[in-house]
């Protein structure tokens, strides 16, 4: 193999990382491939995978609640399809989608380094994502029919249930374990493989998140590994820890499930508001404003995030002194992410401006994320939250945040690399029009939802009074509004990777960063001699009006 | 030579970033029955007086004999890992085996402790647990996952060490690469100190 690598070079061109196809062909050469770039497109095309059938059932949710009453399925239906879309969809899409996909491609590339700290269980961590989603593929097939506790698997209505819960929790609790892999790598990568004269404040923001990310993957996901494991323990062989009937406490698991679950939250956002960070600047042509307290903020939010878990619980049944503190670790939180926003957008202020797709993802991040946010603060207010609590205006809220943020994270993510992964153009007209529709149907479809949530729809319902008909019948129109956007932006990307025009240039886009240094697509080995770094990311000193450069 | 530099294999070695990602593993362990031993005590408080009856039905002795064994098979594996360090290849691999014979008789100790219990009609859903209070069920719940799976963490380390005595005597692991036998030891430490709080809390406090 090594011969051939050479022959190649001998040309004076390395080989690039989708040329060297290493011990095999075809597949093989994908899922035996140790290279954080191939792993990252494994993860990319898996989780992408996963995210259609979680997009299908979310549509057949609506539909049917387009109409009360019966529509297109039967109550018991209904409830497994909510909870596989919120199974699929958290577990599957949201959590592993940056870190894994995008995190594993960049994070190596944009520290300088030739790869991850621990490639063979890299490698390890996708094919426990495999076997997770496996798991829940199962839970489908296998008579017994798919949960249908939702996503949360609360007690005691989860060791009852006579559907594949148990399939369900091992499926997350594998997943879990792929996600302790990736944050273990990323944390010693991090440490130990930065490029010489790359110190922490040299770094781009986005591996500032990641780290933060992985961080709290490592310290938080054991805990639900071992929570959703002493269910599926409760459910083989009848141990009592946390059914009533037999002595346990089933708010003790609710304690438990959300300690993990709240700052898993975060391990979806972080990701997001790294890649954001790298966005903005590039196409604003301006030095990010705020470095240190963007990299800070990602830290304060992975701290402040660990800590307030117990929002989710208001109306269980907690001293008011519990109450009061966790509300007041909630409005903590809002701090940071808003310390992002406002610097984001200072930014923006007196830049260059290139509205290209990935920036207008970027904004469209930023305008949703805001809504979520702060309707997150609603909710984060005790009183306001006895109102709203388990309701549609919830629902709204992390969608928010998960979709209108995270979501729109990753296509923007898309956007702006997948032409340096690839070395071929999308349509951007075609992109900006997607993103349009997208946004339009995003709005369409959540924002009822907070309307009728606030005058008391419940959420999770499969029938509903005919007051509430209006809303459910405008937030189905906007997911099929929604649907088109996602299928003509999908449409264009995987067409421009066959199609689409040859970029050659090593900087698409005017980036600073080390991704836009090396040729596109990356080669094997990423660079031909490690760089040293000598100064911070995000110069852009051709932008600097020359009359500062002389009073200086 | 420069053409050597960029082959694909080219071994990246970093003993500190494996020693790194070891520790973080071993965080995530201690997180994993930390949630356990929150259970634990937050049961315990809720139910002092069961507990305490509860306790009484398990063999101290027998738990003693158990910690005996972990403590030393600690030190056997502290003592390989000094062995291949001065280079005395031999000497690693009987500690090696010696530690793996030590959890092999820590698991045959905790199959008599399990079947006695068995006998005695108190498992997971029997009747006679059943008909208990119910903080003694809880206690017998979190008594049989708790060192349920702590000792398939012993299986677990005992292979990971048969594969490193596997390496040793292949000549993998040797007086200047040895990090991976180092971290199937921190692996071990792991467990012993796991088995070190269960002791007291199931055997001792009552």
């Amino acid at each position: 193999m090594a011969d051939d690598v050479l022959a190649i070079k001998g040309n004076g061109h390395e080989p690039s990382y989708l040329e060297y196809t290493g011990k095999g062909k075809g597949l093989k050469a994908w899922i035996t491939s140790t290279d954080h770039k191939r792993i990252g497109i494994l993860y990319l095309v898996s989780l992408l995978s996963f995210y259609v059938v979680g997009v299908l059932f979310g549509f057949l949710m609506r539909l049917e609640l387009i109409a009360p009453g019966r529509t297109i399925m039967d109550p018991q239906t209904y409830n497994q399809i909510f909870t596989l879309h919120g199974v699929i969809m958290i577990f599957l899409f949201v959590i592993p989608g940056i870190p894994a996909a995008f995190g594993n491609f960049f994070l190596p590339i944009l520290i300088g380094a030739k790869d991850v700290a621990f490639p063979r269980i890299n490698l390890l961590s996708w094919y426990l994502f495999v076997l997770g989603g496996l798991l829940a593929v199962l839970s489908i097939l296998l008579p017994g029919g798919p949960a249908d506790t939702g996503w949360t698997f609360y007690i005691p209505y989860s060791v009852r249930s006579g559907t594949n819960v148990t399939y369900a929790l091992m499926a997350a609790f594998v997943l879990g374990f792929s996600s302790i892999l990736t944050g273990l790598n990323f944390v010693t990568t991090v440490h130990r493989l930065r490029a010489p004269g790359m110190s922490w404040f040299k770094m781009p923001l986005s591996i500032w998140s990641l780290y933060a990310t992985a961080w709290v993957q490592v310290l938080a996901t054991p805990i639900i590994g071992i929570t959703l494991l002493l269910v599926a323990v409760e459910r083989w062989f009848g141990v009592g820890l946390f059914d009533p009937a037999l002595g346990g406490d089933p708010v003790l698991f609710q304690h438990l499930f959300w300690i993990y679950s709240h700052p898993a939250v975060y391990i979806m956002i972080l990701p997001a508001m790294g890649v954001i960070s790298e966005i903005i600047p590039v196409f604003a042509r301006r030095t990010i404003f705020g470095y240190k307290f963007i990299a800070f903020s990602s830290i304060g939010i992975a701290l402040f995030g660990s800590l307030v878990w117990a929002h989710h619980m208001f109306t269980v049944g907690m001293s008011d002194t519990a109450q009061l503190v966790f509300s007041l670790l909630t409005f903590l939180v809002a701090i940071p992410s808003a310390i992002k926003v406002f610097n984001w957008t200072a930014t923006l202020y007196k830049g260059s401006i290139d509205l290209a797709p990935p920036l207008l993802f970027a904004l469209g991040f930023i305008f949703l994320f805001s809504i979520g946010g702060f309707t997150g603060l609603f909710q984060g207010t005790l009183a306001v939250d006895i109102q709203v609590h388990d309701t549609s205006f919830v629902v709204a809220h992390f969608h928010y945040v998960m979709f209108g943020g995270t979501g729109f994270g990753i296509f923007a993510a898309m956007h702006y690399w997948l032409p340096k992964m690839f070395g071929r153009m999308y349509n951007q007209k075609v992109a900006k029009v997607a993103f349009w529709i997208l946004f339009t149907g995003f709005n369409v479809l959540y924002f009822p939802m907070f309307i009728m949530g606030w005058l008391g729809m419940p959420r999770r319902y499969y029938d509903y009074l005919p007051e509430f008909h209006i809303y459910h019948f405008i937030s189905t129109i906007g997911s099929w509004i929604l649907i088109t956007g996602l299928i003509i932006m999908f449409t264009n990307l995987i067409h421009s990777l066959k199609k689409g025009k040859i970029v050659t240039e090593k900087n698409i886009w005017g980036g600073e960063t080390l991704e836009w240094k090396v040729p596109t697509p990356p080669p094997l080995e990423n660079f031909e001699h490690i760089p040293t770094i000598t100064e911070a990311p995000y110069e852009y000193k051709e932008n600097e009006e020359p009359q500062m450069e002389e009073v200086k | 030579m420069n053409t050597e530099e960029h082959t694909v294999s080219h071994v990246h070695r970093d003993d500190i970033g494996s020693r790194m990602g070891m520790w973080l593993f071993l965080f995530t362990e201690l997180l994993l029955f930390g949630g356990m031993f929150f259970l634990y005590s937050v049961y315990r408080f809720m139910n002092t007086e069961a507990f305490h009856i509860a306790a009484k039905e398990l063999n101290t002795l027998i738990g003693c004999f158990n910690t005996a064994i972990l403590l030393t098979s600690s030190l056997t594996m502290a003592l390989s890992i000094t062995a291949i360090q001065k280079d005395k290849k031999g000497l690693s691999i009987f500690f090696q085996l010696l530690t793996i014979l030590m959890a092999f008789g820590f698991l045959v100790n905790k199959y008599f402790e399990w079947t006695t219990k068995f006998h005695h009609g108190i498992y997971p859903g029997s009747d006679t647990l059943l008909s208990m209070d119910s903080g003694e069920i809880l206690f017998f719940g979190l008594y049989y996952v708790m060192t349920g799976l702590h000792g398939l963490h012993v299986i677990i380390g005992a292979v990971l060490i048969g594969i490193m005595t596997r390496l040793t005597a292949k000549g993998v692991i040797t007086k200047d690469s040895f990090v991976k036998l180092e971290s199937a030891g921190l692996y071990w430490h792991l467990v012993d100190i796991i088995w070190i709080f269960l002791f007291p809390l199931f055997y001792l406090i009552t």
